[in-house]
């Protein structure tokens, strides 16, 4: 076990872990941290997807042990100080189903608005394309993508 | 127009901003602090084979490992409408990965552990993985105790075969309607397996106290049928209806795969066995394709009969399904399949042999569409194949056969008013089905392809629905119901309900995923039947308030009961406009009059709902004489395709589909699963495909391998239409539509993919490999 410690949702966090433990398991199961979802544990699916200094990444394809000194953003620290803009597009046009793909489809299509604000159809794509969803067909995503990104033109 | 405040209106899901902003909790997200156990199956190596022996000694040496239990500590079968399955293996295993035993333990590592080391002794049996060697002679029985098996009465098994129900149909002279016929068209369809993939695995946490009560939290499309089944199950060990509570967090996609009992039984069973402890059992993404529900597999003989001007004459269709290994639940898909294999049509002679097969492969069950995808395939690539034949137009030979309100269904009840032949017109105009495209680029042909579809929902005739509607303080509400949000909208819609018949606006009502204590029965949440069930149980309870608190304000301020009226959350009187009392001055202490005395109390409305009219009293060998399903949803759907003649990759330009929804409650949430649903339909042709070996087991459990589509593979145009003929008995003139959206697409792909280069497809997916080989076959 090693001690580790990083910045989680804009709060200094400090535990013990093994050298086996994704970062999933430990910000679920030990930072009560729940809205990354496994959905595959394998890296296919992206509902896992957090911010590592600001990069998403499949949380559980990344040993915790990894991110010692580093920053985490999970949706509850883009929620913390209420809903961005785009999640009230998301919200206001019945966007999400079940909802068990959203907080990593979320941070997808943050980090894509943070780096290309103003991104194209296929950069909207490409950026979410890593984020299965078994219920919207996508379309009602990326047209609210598309519609934020040409709001704040 | 209607002058509904509430209903036909875009509201915002009333789970929205929870799942927006990652608070909603999904039944693995709970916690259940230190003393949470951790539960491991162990699976069988065989598809088929005697279980000789069970050897857990080894298992039980594990540290942190606290009990290992077989088979032999639940003798019990279940199921939903056959009590053919088992919590865990008896005597035998009848698909690869078939739970035999389970270990708990302290740390899921330790229960993994422990799994390994149970040992056990089998003798392989042949095995039979395809459901036409299911039905020779000399086949392997897999159930030998099929006539011993309960089960509910309009199944009919075959003793010592592997038929474990046929649904048979016989309506008007079959012979005498081919002898009519200028033309018959005879073909056999393919159809394939297909796995759900929610996202969200199955998750089940179960508790049995020291007091008794044993409690069940689970990612659950039916938590009333949960626990109806578990207390069937288990009360061999003294557990009644009552001791059992099943609770309902979130569900991160159902699409079928959570209704009913899978898994989540064997977490019940085990809690009893480690009382005190909470124990878990989740499963991983590959159990989620090898054992959970799958999609039946079915190779169907279709012969239709026309005349020259295209008016069907006779139809027959044979369908032989691949149900796996237990078909508790799966038998009702080949029932519902049987019943309305016809499609949307008005045809006089009909002969339907649906047969539910037993194999060994794994269980199929209950998935979106419930058997209508599968015999749609061939049925509406039959009629664009007979409309090319005889010369006349795809969309004309639809129209000219279509079923109209009042006709008779194959089994001779009359048809609901629908919208079909709107439907129709509206998708051919949108789709601009008599202009061809041509592309520029010599290597990309462009074809279009028209289907209708139809589909009742398969239920009980008497599946129900109930529920209870409080008032608060302040006039907001909580409306308890049982029927699950798995992402399609149900509570929304049921909150718009309320809302419409009371006055109180949405975002004051409440309304969450159930708990079998606290909130009132509801059958499952399947079928597409939720909107229009529960949505009528929430209609009247609704209806029930407000009587009360019409009668509760005339009887107290002295007017008429039906001058009164609601707005604006206050009550109003026609005849004194100038009288209102605002519903949060009375609605839980009451009215008080000159004497300081009060009238009333909380007010708490009831509504139930059960479709009276439903039957499943027919003669076995014809199928007449019942009404066994309550109402059809139709529509029409058509693409554009182009294909790239190289590569055999398919790209759907524009697709098109309209559904007679009866009333859209909330038109986006209708939208949304059209869009949602035609993705997951052009998904099983274009991509799915499960794998087996030789020995029955799944090669491609994992999404690396069994490919469901990105952002990247979505349609370049969608245009959902929605149909509005009032279904009579719906909340509202609501019908349901949730699982329609994907049952077209696979007909109208391969019905474009002829039109566009001449060559017809009879099996299931059509993924590009597949079309590219037939291109070079065809030398086109």
């Amino acid at each position: 076990m090693k001690k580790i410690s990083f910045l989680l949702n804009g709060e200094s966090r400090a535990i013990y872990v093994a050298a086996n433990e994704t970062l999933l398991e430990v910000l679920r199961d030990r930072m009560g941290t729940k809205s990354p979802k496994c959905g595959c544990d394998s890296g296919d699916c992206g509902a896992c997807t957090v911010m590592l200094n600001n990069k998403t990444v499949r949380s559980c394809l990344v040993f915790a042990i990894e991110t010692d000194g580093q920053e985490i953003i999970t949706l509850e620290g883009i929620s913390k100080n209420g809903l961005s803009p785009l999640q009230k597009m998301f919200l206001e046009r019945n966007v999400f189903q079940c909802g068990y793909c959203a907080p990593g489809m979320i941070l997808s299509a943050t980090e894509l608005i943070n780096n290309n604000p103003h991104p194209t159809l296929h950069e909207i794509k490409e950026a979410i394309a890593g984020n299965l969803c078994r219920c919207t067909g996508y379309t009602p995503v990326v047209e609210a993508i598309l519609e934020i990104t040409k709001q704040e033109v | 127009m209607d002058a509904y405040k509430y209903i036909g209106q875009p509201v915002v899901k009333v789970d929205g901003k929870e799942k927006v902003s990652g608070a909603a909790l999904f039944t693995d997200d709970l916690e259940f602090g230190p003393d949470l156990l951790y539960a491991e199956v162990v699976e069988g190596p065989h598809a088929h084979a005697m279980i000789n022996s069970i050897n857990i000694s080894d298992a039980l040496k594990v540290p942190e490992v606290l009990a290992v239990v077989t088979g032999k500590d639940f003798p019990y079968n279940f199921g939903l409408y056959m009590n053919d399955r088992y919590i865990f293996a008896q005597d035998r295993v009848r698909f690869f990965g078939e739970q035999i035993a389970a270990v708990i333990a302290r740390t899921p590592q330790a229960a993994i552990k422990g799994a390994q080391l149970v040992k056990v002794n089998y003798t392989p049996l042949p095995k039979v993985l395809s459901p036409l060697d299911a039905i020779k002679e000399d086949a392997e029985i897999l159930h030998p105790d099929l006539k011993n098996y309960v089960h509910v009465p309009w199944f009919f098994p075959k003793a010592d075969t592997n038929i474990a129900h046929h649904r048979k149909i016989r309506k008007g002279e079959v012979d005498k309607g081919f002898e009519e016929a200028d033309y018959i068209l005879e073909d056999t369809y393919e159809v394939p397996r297909y796995s759900h993939c929610a996202i969200e695995y199955h998750a089940a946490v179960a508790k049995y106290d020291h007091s008794g009560r044993l409690t069940v939290w689970a990612s659950s499309q039916s938590p009333n049928t949960q626990r109806n089944l578990f207390a069937k199950a288990l009360a061999p060990l003294g557990i009644r209806h009552n001791d059992i509570r099943v609770i309902a967090p979130h569900v991160g996609g159902g699409f079928g795969s959570k209704a009913g009992v899978t898994m989540e039984i064997m977490a019940a069973a085990i809690a009893i066995k480690v009382q005190g402890h909470p124990v878990k059992m989740i499963w991983n993404r590959e159990r989620e394709f090898y054992n959970t529900y799958q999609r039946l597999g079915v190779v169907a003989k279709l012969k239709i009969g026309v005349k020259k001007n295209g008016t069907i004459t006779a139809l027959k269709h044979d369908l032989y399904w691949d149900a796996g290994a237990y078909v508790e639940y799966a038998a009702n898909v080949v029932n519902a399949v049987g019943l309305s294999a016809i499609g949307p049509y008005n045809i006089k002679n009909v002969s339907i042999d649906s047969y539910c097969i037993y194999t060994n492969l794994p269980p199929g069950g209950p998935y979106r569409g419930f058997g209508y995808s599968e015999f749609l395939f061939g049925l509406e690539s039959h009629m664009s194949r007979i409309a090319k034949h005889l010369g006349i137009d795809d969309v004309e030979i639809r129209r000219k056969n279509m079923i109209r309100e009042g006709d008779l269904t194959a089994y001779g009840a009359h048809m609901n008013p629908n919208g079909l032949l709107e439907a129709i017109d509206k998708v051919a105009k949108e789709i601009q089905w008599n202009t061809k495209i041509k592309s520029t680029d010599p290597d990309l042909a462009i074809g279009k392809g028209f289907a209708l579809f139809w589909k009742a929902p398969a239920m009980p005739p008497n599946a129900s629905s109930s529920c209870f509607l409080k008032f608060n303080e302040d006039a907001s509400i909580n409306l308890l119901v049982s029927g699950m949000d798995i992402g399609q909208g149900f509570l929304t819609v049921m909150a718009q309900i309320a809302a419409e018949v009371l006055s109180v606006p949405t975002s004051k009502i409440r309304t969450e995923n159930p708990d079998t204590d606290r909130n009132p029965y509801e059958w499952q949440t399947v079928a597409s039947h939720v909107t229009w069930s529960c949505g009528n149980a929430v209609k009247n309870a609704a209806i029930d308030a407000r009587d009360q608190i019409f009668s509760l304000v005339a009887r107290s301020k002295f007017l008429p009961v039906e001058s009164l009226y609601l707005e604006d959350e206050k009550v109003k009187c026609r005849t004194q406009p100038t009288f209102e009392l605002a519903l949060k001055d009375f609605i839980i202490n009451g009215i008080q009059m000159n004497d300081g005395t009060y009238r009333g109390g909380p007010v708490i409305g009831r509504g139930i709902f059960m479709p009276e009219f439903s039957s499943t009293n027919a003669d076995p060998e014809t199928s007449q004489g019942g009404h066994p399903n309550v109402h059809y949803t139709v529509g029409a759907a058509a693409v554009t395709l182009e294909i790239d003649k190289q590569t055999g990759k398919m790209k759907v330009l524009k697709v098109v589909e309209a559904i007679d929804v009866g009333k859209a409650i909330n038109p986006d949430l209708v939208k949304g699963q059209i869009i949602g649903g035609l993705l997951q339909g052009i998904s099983t042709v274009l991509y799915e495909e499960m794998k087996f070996d030789h020995r029955g087991k799944m090669l491609n459990p994992n999404f690396t391998d069994y490919k469901i589509p990105t952002a990247l593979d979505i349609p370049e145009e969608i245009v959902p239409i929605i149909i509005e003929v009032p279904q009579p008995d719906g909340p509202f003139g609501a019908r349901g539509m949730g699982e329609h959206p994907m049952i077209p697409v696979a007909p109208m792909i391969a019905n474009a993919i002829d039109d566009a280069l001449d060559i017809r497809i009879k099996s299931m997916p059509i993924t590009a490999e597949k079309l590219c080989l037939e291109i070079l076959k065809s030398n086109k």
